[in-house]
Formats: C-alpha cells, sequence, structure tokens
C-alpha cells in the first residue's frame, strides 16, 4: 500500500501538482469484482488466470475450473491454496504442465 | 473502545508473528508460501488497526509505538495467539480454531457504529475466509489421515482447548456458535472434541503466559535497541 502511494505522489508530481495529499479508504472494500474485462484479459496476457466468479455470488470458494493462462486448457488442478502472493492459489495445468498463479475472488 | 481495538490488533499481530515464525521452516515449499502469506494478512490487519487505534489515542501515539513499545502487561490479546507453534498439527489447528472465532466476531463488527473498524472488518472477512478453507483442509487431511497424523492432532487439540473458552468471555461471540461449525469439521475429520474443564483465561486482562515475554523480546528489540529507527 505504502508503494501505491508513493507511485501516486510521484505520478501526480510529474503532472506538475505540488500539494498531493494521499489518503487510504477501506470502505467500501476493494472487490475483484470491480476488475473489468480488459483488466483480466491483461491478468491472463501476463501469465495469471483472473477470478472466475463474482464474490457476491457465494459460489466463489466451491471447486472452480481455473482455464490455463498459457494453452486455455480447463484441465487444471490446484497445487497450493496460497501462491506468490495471499491473493493468488497456485494451480497446475495437466494439459501443458505449467504451474500459474490463480487471482482468487476477493 | 480503544482497549477493544487494541485486543483486535495485538491477536492479530501475535498470531501473524506466529506464524511468521514457519516462513522458511515449512512442510513443503508451498504450505511454506502458504502460512507465510497467512502471517502478511494478520500483520496487515493488526497494522489497519493500530493506524486507528492509533488515531484515536492522538499524541504521539503511531502504529510503531503500539506494536513495539507496549510491553508485556500491556497486550490485551487472547492466550491462545501467543501458544508456540508446536508442530505442523498444533499450528494448523489454532489457526482453524482462531480464524473460525474470529470470522464469526468479525461479521458482528460489521455493524459496529465505529466505520472504520466496520470497514477494516469488512476487508479482513475476505481474508479470514480463505485462512478457514485452508486450515479445515489440513485439519481434515491430518485427523483423518494415518495413525500418527491423527495422534498429533489429538495432542494439538487437548493442547489448545483450554484456552478457546477465553475467546468467548466478552459475549460478542458465543460458544455454542462457534462448536456448531467446529463441530462437524471434527465429525468428518474422524477427531473427538476434548472433554478438558480445565481454564485458562486471563490474557485479556494483560496477564500472560511466559511465551508473549519471549515473543516480544525478539518483535520489539530493533525497536528497543536503535529507538526510531526505520526501514
Amino acid at each position: 500500500m505504502d508503494v501505491i502511494s508513493i507511485q501516486i505522489k510521484l505520478a501526480l508530481a510529474a503532472a506538475g501538482f505540488t500539494n498531493i495529499e494521499v489518503k487510504q479508504v477501506l470502505s467500501p472494500a476493494w472487490t475483484t469484482d470491480w476488475m473489468t474485462e480488459a483488466g483480466k484479459e491483461k491478468l491472463k496476457a501476463y501469465g495469471i488466470a483472473p477470478p472466475v466468479r463474482k464474490t457476491f455470488d457465494k459460489m466463489y470458494l466451491e471447486e472452480l475450473i481455473v482455464a490455463c493462462p498459457q494453452c486455455n486448457a480447463t484441465n487444471t488442478s490446484v497445487i497450493s491454496e496460497f501462491g506468490s502472493t495471499a491473493c493468488k492459489a497456485l494451480f497446475k495445468c495437466e494439459d501443458c504442465l505449467e504451474p500459474f498463479d490463480y487471482f482468487k475472488c476477493h | 473502545m480503544i482497549e477493544k481495538i487494541l485486543q483486535l490488533a495485538d491477536d492479530a499481530l501475535i498470531l501473524g508473528h506466529r506464524n511468521s515464525e514457519w516462513c522458511g521452516h515449512g512442510p513443503v515449499l508451498e504450505q511454506d508460501i502458504a502460512i507465510s502469506n497467512i502471517a502478511l494478512d494478520y500483520i496487515g490487519l493488526a497494522r489497519n488497526l493500530y493506524q486507528h487505534a492509533a488515531s484515536i489515542i492522538g499524541e504521539e501515539a503511531t502504529e510503531d509505538t503500539l506494536a513495539y513499545l507496549r510491553d508485556v502487561t500491556d497486550f490485551k490479546n487472547h492466550l491462545i495467539v501467543e501458544l508456540p507453534n508446536g508442530d505442523w498439527a498444533q499450528t494448523i489447528l489454532r489457526i482453524f480454531f482462531f480464524s473460525t472465532y474470529q470470522s464469526l466476531l468479525y461479521k458482528k463488527l460489521l455493524l459496529d457504529s465505529d466505520k472504520q473498524i466496520a470497514a477494516i472488518a469488512e476487508k479482513s472477512l475476505k481474508e479470514i475466509t480463505y485462512h478457514i478453507r485452508w486450515s479445515t483442509d489440513w485439519v481434515l487431511r491430518l485427523g483423518d489421515g494415518t495413525v500418527e497424523s491423527k495422534e498429533r492432532m489429538i495432542k494439538a487439540a487437548d493442547y489448545v482447548w483450554p484456552y478457546i473458552t477465553e475467546l468467548f468471555t466478552d459475549d460478542i461471540v458465543s460458544k455454542e456458535e462457534w462448536l456448531a461449525i467446529i463441530e462437524p469439521v471434527f465429525t468428518e475429520a474422524t477427531l473427538p472434541i476434548p472433554t478438558t474443564t480445565q481454564l485458562l483465561q486471563k490474557g485479556i486482562e494483560g496477564q500472560h503466559t511466559e511465551h508473549l515475554g519471549y515473543i516480544l523480546a525478539e518483535m520489539q528489540y530493533l525497536q528497543r535497541a536503535y529507538p526510531n529507527s526505520e526501514w
């Protein structure tokens, strides 16, 4: 969060603003439901499988079919509930055998 | 009110610190990463709560003074979070017990008159949901696993059980609603619910086990030795 805050300040400073204050607001809580389709495509292009469901449908914790971001196969399995960061799970594609991160619904 | 916020923060900080002790020592790499991530969730939660407490206290208080410059008797965390990790069974069982309690508590805090507490609760519940899911899987796997894993789970449950009642002393969450979640998982894991009636519950009054002093000594050393040092 501190890094995001610093980068916002730097970007505003570069755009000519001088009196900058960044306030962190926790409510409403950020949710993966706010991700746009374009954002999800960018995640996938980067190699991270985007969230499959919406958090409000309450089914997001059930067994999911997560497509491999490399080869699009749906024959994938969970390796670990937590991946390289707390918001991601580690999956493996059983077709192309690539491991990949899945951005969990939050 | 400030005491309540500090208690929430102390619980999160101490359990986060305990879980972080597994970093580099997990049974397999994926689980090492998992528990380190859970530790980070708790530290993040503690930061939000200490920042909020500091803004209410005012004066010179900051998240750092609250985490690093209070002594054992100032900490109001429940005893369960300061217990040693023990083996993997004890570690995952403590997370399962505590995060289940925490989810019930934070759902009630969503309606708190303090809007910032409600906001922190809303954010944290998303994380806690995954902590429960992860630790439930482990309870099932070890409880209904090998002879040795089952023995270790029974031993862990017997060790942790006396510290459970303290979670319900303030009557915000009831033991019955907590048991309603715990019991079906224990049944599926073919584990018995411990029967001990021994109670240990003075942490919230600042009377701690010997373990908390050692945690604080390690955690606070840098700020005590080099006051006001920053990253």
